[in-house]
């Protein structure tokens, strides 16, 4: 997992001129510090033949006035370098995936736009995206400030509650998959509010999109479908959606894929049935402060209601 | 031989090694000294003498002691602070680490910023000046001493109630920003949020008293002949920092009252749905919290000039240049606020004027580094403690400001806003730019204050620790951040690989804190044991090494006329002074502002109790506030009747009253 | 010669570590509650969640008139949980009846007059058990600590919690005062008769 995570590994167009422009500022701020230590140094080992308490050396006092014009120059550099890369960052392309993300404690609420109603959808904590292509994120926040951040593609906005959706482009140059964070102190389980950013080949992605949008599988073995009437007599589908099925909470994230996605909880846990019956029975000991409640089962449901989990690919 | 003090504005030449001055017994020749200041001294005591009585630690209005107790309170919040990184470090030290909840970890990270910000960083700058800023200066006393006690007891309850309140469980959990809408009563249940808001009425209004003192004093206090263009650097470092503690605490104060309506009374101020709005706290509070910073730094560049002009052996290379820099620092800090904001979406092109304000505000910095390196250069560096914390400072702030020209930069600071890369330059330019002078004044100004010399072993040791722990804590969080490790998380995975790094650094954490305990140890340990210093140990060019170490209550039994800004550098062996002033009361020279022209007497008033008792007043209004709107509306008529008890006119030959202008006498010292 | 005089001074911490006795008490009063209010119990134990007392319906028993035991809710001073509650009663959509505690098709729940009774176990009985006309039963479809919860925000709609404990205005339009400003309602004592 390192460096999937790292704004000096750049995987996209935005991330890329933002490392290079890391570069030119660290290389000029060591250059800079170097020297001051130089001087530094150089002044306090050179030898000294005689002090003048009150002495003004014209030579010293144009070589501060010289530092002093370098500083003056190199910070113009550095100025311009800076509002060129910001300009090259923020630049809008015609036609991009348009994606809604909501951010919520302690989640990612997904929706994929479309123009066609029908073709919308709706996922969770996770992103796919096609490769070369730009795609917009619209940030909104349903509660308290949170902050959209995948370092490998482009930098971090701010999802303010009340405001219209904030928005911003980016684009995934390499296929791959990528680790986002929040970013801004959201309350207790803002440590494990994490999402993933999986960018596929166009093909690959356009399957990707085509399963998304249909309903949820049907379970298939007796075990499954016992699964699934354990999930509805629960308290599950006060909070989640199945599309396909009665379940059609909203405050929670949707589950109709569920098992295709590679962690639980925002990025918690890996999606392993181990995990998953600690997520369901004792939530609040996982990610204490969450809003997943523990539930209470009974003996033997756990089992056919993983089992139905694991069939939502 | 002793009196060295005269040889250095006359004469070329080697400057004396310093152990020559470090007298065991008091032979010193003040250059202000006259005969019969014998007697003189007998009486000031009597008139300058602080309370006494079974009362007398609350009736207190020596700048002196109110000094000590700031610093000494200040320290004790420092090491509190300090002991919550420990923990915090602790908990990051590991992936996955469970030796702090969640929710312990968001109120020590919110404490440990508090603390650090509002309770230790304003306050020590502010308790250095209180004891100091009056013998810089050539003066009696402090302007207004009773409000100094005053704004003592106001940081003092508030840090009180602040920690009280941790130990109960309720103590902030919100950030030390504490943004809404986290912090709305919606999402921050219970009285957490509401101490907070309540915490920073106490600080600010201790803040905001102490910086009128601090204006009122150097401007109006100053010893005759001691013109703008001769105020020692660190006095004009606090005068600059003073005023921008008045522009800038306002606007937390406001904001705070803003969310202390929201929770008490259902306000919508940050309520987006009736027409509030979360960007409003955001704008109010860096306002004030991007100044803020500066008022913390400020004052440690006027510590890094005296302690460079005395470990140097000459005066600071620039004086007008320096000056002019804290002063441009001082507005243009104003101007820098919205890069704390830039990942909230706010337009570009506006964003970009901060991002040019806040790398033009390097130039100002980088200026003075420039002359220090120039002085040293024209210099003769005597390596003590002092100085070499001034050279730690050199190397740590140059690289935090170095970063924070990086953060100016939008694409940069969207990247690492809110990662351990800011984490990591606040540290530098705080520690480095900040703690550092801090330390290595308290030592330079040590046996001053206490009369007695610190050990110079430990003095070496704690600098080293301090150095190695704290690059060995902070550096290596730069490239946390550039890897993805955002702030604030009380874990993280194993498979980002972020642990070593994290390792590392709660090892330097260790190293750092135990420097930082060998330097207080050597404090404590020295105040009772050290050698006994004489009155200018360090042979230290400004006024306060005039007198005796520690000072007497009246600081200077005639007023000194200065002629430079290195006054006993210049001095000849008998200086003139003004005399004149009464021995009966507590008279106080005041001149004029520009040029220090004696201009009247003004008559300072005994010890009283009523500081406290307004303090105490203030105090349970603004606790009971956090439970009740009416305690603001009970409490504050309240507060006004001992206010106005504390105000009570006197009949004229008593306390407050300035007398008519009479001539004082200016005559040379009798050869 | 200028005299050399140590300046005296008070040591730092005179005067300021002894505590007179009744602020001790005071201190140890505000111990007790302010942990109470500030606690954050994320999960419950199963045993202490489903803490209830067989309540009744009528007030006529067989043999000697014994008194009921009250059940105290485990979160009546709890901030959190308060807090918790009130985000349930959107999420269960509780609004949907009883508007924001003024009622609709459901009775108001901020007034002093309360069909199945007012005591924290009357209360989460009628959550749990469902009430005639149309009050739905939310057993086994929320867990027993929710249901607490939820009860302690019921609670706070009539001013029955303590006023520090109880919230303050939501993030939405201004839909009624917030709880600690609303007035503190006596229940009526009699429930009425189940019908």
């Amino acid at each position: 997992m390192r460096g999937i995570q790292s704004a000096l590994e750049p995987a996209g167009a935005q991330a890329e001129q933002i490392a290079r422009l890391w570069d030119v500022f660290l290389i000029t701020a060591t250059v800079v510090w170097l020297l001051v230590m130089l001087f530094t140094i150089a002044a306090l080992l050179r030898r000294r033949p005689e002090i003048v308490p009150n002495a003004t050396s014209p030579r010293v006092r144009n070589a501060v006035v010289a530092a002093t014009g370098l500083t003056v120059l190199t910070l113009f550099a550095l100025l311009t370098a800076s509002i060129f890369t910001t300009r090259g960052i923020a630049s809008v392309p015609d036609r991009a995936i348009q994606i809604a993300v909501t951010g919520k404690q302690w989640w990612w609420h997904v929706e994929y736009d479309d123009r066609d109603k029908s073709k919308r959808f709706t996922t969770a904590n996770e992103l796919t995206i096609p490769v070369g292509v730009p795609v917009t994120v619209h940030l909104r926040s349903a509660d308290v400030i949170h902050s959209f951040w995948v370092p490998s593609l482009h930098g971090k906005r701010d999802m303010i509650p009340g405001k219209p959706p904030s928005t911003f482009t980016f684009q995934a140059d390499k296929p791959g998959v990528y680790r986002g964070q929040c970013a801004e102190f959201c309350g207790y389980q803002h440590a494990n509010m994490a999402f993933w950013v999986t960018a596929l080949p166009w093909p690959e992605y356009a399957r990707w999109v085509e399963a998304s949008r249909q309903p949820s599988r049907i379970p298939s073995t007796h075990t499954q479908r016992k699964g699934q009437e354990v999930f509805m007599n629960s308290p599950c589908p006060l909070c989640h959606t199945i599309q396909g099925t009665p379940a059609n909470g909203k405050t929670g994230p949707d589950l109709t894929h569920f098992a295709s996605r590679r962690s639980i909880a925002a990025g918690t846990f890996p999606n392993r049935r181990g995990f998953l019956a600690g997520w369901i029975l004792d939530a609040q000991h996982m990610k204490p402060g969450s809003q997943m409640p523990s539930i209470t089962l009974d003996q033997g449901d756990l089992e056919p209601l993983i089992a139905y989990l694991e069939s939502l690919k | 031989m002793s009196e060295g003090v005269s040889e250095h504005g006359a004469h070329v030449g080697e400057a004396k090694p310093l152990e020559d001055h470090l007298i065991k017994e008091e032979t010193t020749h003040s250059p202000y000294a006259l005969p019969g200041d014998a007697e003189l001294h007998e009486e000031l005591d009597k008139t300058w003498s602080p309370a006494k009585g079974p009362f007398r630690w609350f009736m207190q209005i020596d700048h002196h002691i109110l000094g000590k107790r700031f610093i000494v309170t200040a320290f004790v919040w420092f090491g509190l602070g300090g002991i919550l990184a420990a923990l915090m470090r602790l908990q990051l030290s590991r992936p996955d680490n469970t030796f702090l909840s969640a929710d312990q970890y968001n109120q020590i990270f919110t404490m440990h910023g508090v603390t650090m910000m509002f309770l230790f960083a304003v306050p020590i700058m502010e308790a250095v000046a209180v004891y100091m800023i009056p013998l810089l200066c050539g003066s009696r006393a402090l302007a207004f001493p009773r409000l100094t006690a005053y704004s003592y007891y106001m940081f003092l309850f508030g840090g009180i109630l602040l920690y009280v309140a941790f130990f109960l469980n309720t103590g902030p959990d919100t950030g030390w920003f504490t943004y809404p809408p986290l912090a709305n009563p919606e999402f921050a249940p219970g009285k957490r949020v509401d101490i907070w808001a309540q915490l920073v009425n106490f600080t600010e209004i201790s803040a905001i008293a102490v910086a009128i003192e601090l204006i009122v004093t150097i401007l109006k206090q100053r010893a005759p002949g001691m013109s703008v263009n001769r105020i020692p650097l660190y006095v004009w470092s606090m005068l600059i920092t003073s005023f921008m503690i008045v522009f800038a605490m306002p606007a937390v104060m406001t904001s705070s009252l803003y969310l202390a309506s929201d929770r008490l009374v259902g306000t919508h101020f940050f309520n987006p749905a009736e027409g509030g709005d979360p960007l409003l706290w955001q704008h109010l509070f860096w306002f004030f919290g991007h100044p803020e910073v500066y008022i913390i730094f400020i004052p440690a560049l006027g510590m890094v000039s005296q302690i460079v002009t005395a470990f140097c052996r000459r005066p600071v290379f620039g004086y007008t240049a320096m000056v002019l820099s804290q002063v441009a620092t001082g507005f243009i800090g104003f101007g820098l606020w919205v890069h704390h904001m830039f990942a909230t979406g706010i337009p570009q092109l506006g964003s970009s004027y901060f991002t040019a304000a806040s790398m033009l505000i390097a130039i100002p910095s980088g200026i003075q580094i420039f002359c220090w390196i120039a002085t040293i250069w024209m210099g003769k560096p005597i390596y003590k403690p002092p100085f070499l914390f001034v050279l730690g400072f050199i190397a740590i702030f140059v690289l935090g400001g170095l970063t924070g020209v990086m953060l100016a930069s939008i694409p940069l600071d969207l990247q690492v806003h809110d990662t351990m890369f800011v984490v990591a330059h606040l540290h530098y330019v705080l520690i480095g730019g900040a703690v550092f002078p801090l330390f290595g004044v308290l030592y330079y100004w040590f046996p001053k204050i206490t009369g007695r010399m610190q050990n110079d072993t430990a003095g070496y040791v704690s600098f080293a620790l301090m150095f190695i722990g704290f690059n060995l804590t902070f550096f290596p969080m730069h490239k946390l951040g550039l890897i993805g490790m955002t702030r604030r998380i009380y874990t993280y995975h194993p498979e980002t690989g972020w642990g070593p790094l994290n390792s590392l650094a709660s090892i330097g954490a260790a190293v750092l804190g135990l420097g930082v305990i060998v330097y207080i140890l050597n404090g404590l340990i020295s105040w009772k044991k050290g050698a006994i210093a004489g009155a200018n140990p360090f042979d230290g060019p400004t006024l306060e090494w005039a007198t005796s170490s520690p000072p007497p209550h009246y600081n200077f039994i005639h007023m000194p006329v200065v002629s430079g800004h290195e006054p006993l550098w210049h001095a000849p062996e008998h200086a003139p002074v003004v005399t004149g002033l009464s021995t009966k009361d507590k008279e106080v020279l005041i001149t004029r502002t520009f040029d220090a022209e004696p201009d009247h007497r003004y008559t300072y008033p005994k010890p009283t109790p009523w500081p406290f008792l307004a303090a105490v007043s203030t105090g349970i209004m603004f606790v009971g506030t956090i439970f009740t709107p009416w305690a603001f509306a009970i409490g504050l008529p309240i507060a006004a009747v001992v206010v106005i008890c504390w105000f009570w006119p006197t009949t004229p030959e008593k306390e407050g009253e300035a007398t008519e202008e009479k001539s004082v006498s200016e005559r040379e010292a009798v050869a | 010669m200028t005299p050399q005089r140590r300046a005296g001074f008070s040591p730092p911490i005179h005067g300021r570590g002894g505590l007179k006795p009744a602020l001790r008490l005071a201190l140890v009063a505000l111990v007790l509650l302010s942990c109470e209010r500030e606690e954050r119990r994320f999960r419950e134990m199963p045993s202490a969640a489903g803490r209830r007392n067989a309540e009744r319906l009528v007030s006529l028993v067989p043999g000697p008139v014994t008194p009921d035991v009250k059940v105290d809710n485990p979160y009546g001073y709890n901030a959190y949980a308060i807090s918790e509650g009130k985000r349930l009663f959107t999420w269960y959509n509780c609004q949907g009846c009883h508007a924001n505690g003024g009622g609709g098709m459901g009775p108001p729940l901020m007034d002093e007059r309360w069909r199945y009774g007012s005591d924290p176990e009357q209360i989460f009985a009628t959550i749990m058990e469902g009430r005639p006309n149309g009050m739905p039963s939310f057993q086994r479809k929320i867990p027993e600590y929710q249901a607490w919860q939820l009860v302690a925000y019921v609670q706070s709609l009539s001013g029955n919690v303590p006023k520090d404990a109880a919230g303050g205005r939501q993030d939405n339009m201004q839909v009624r005062k917030q709880e600690q400003a609303l007035p503190d309602l006596e229940p009526e004592r009699e429930p009425a008769p189940v019908q």
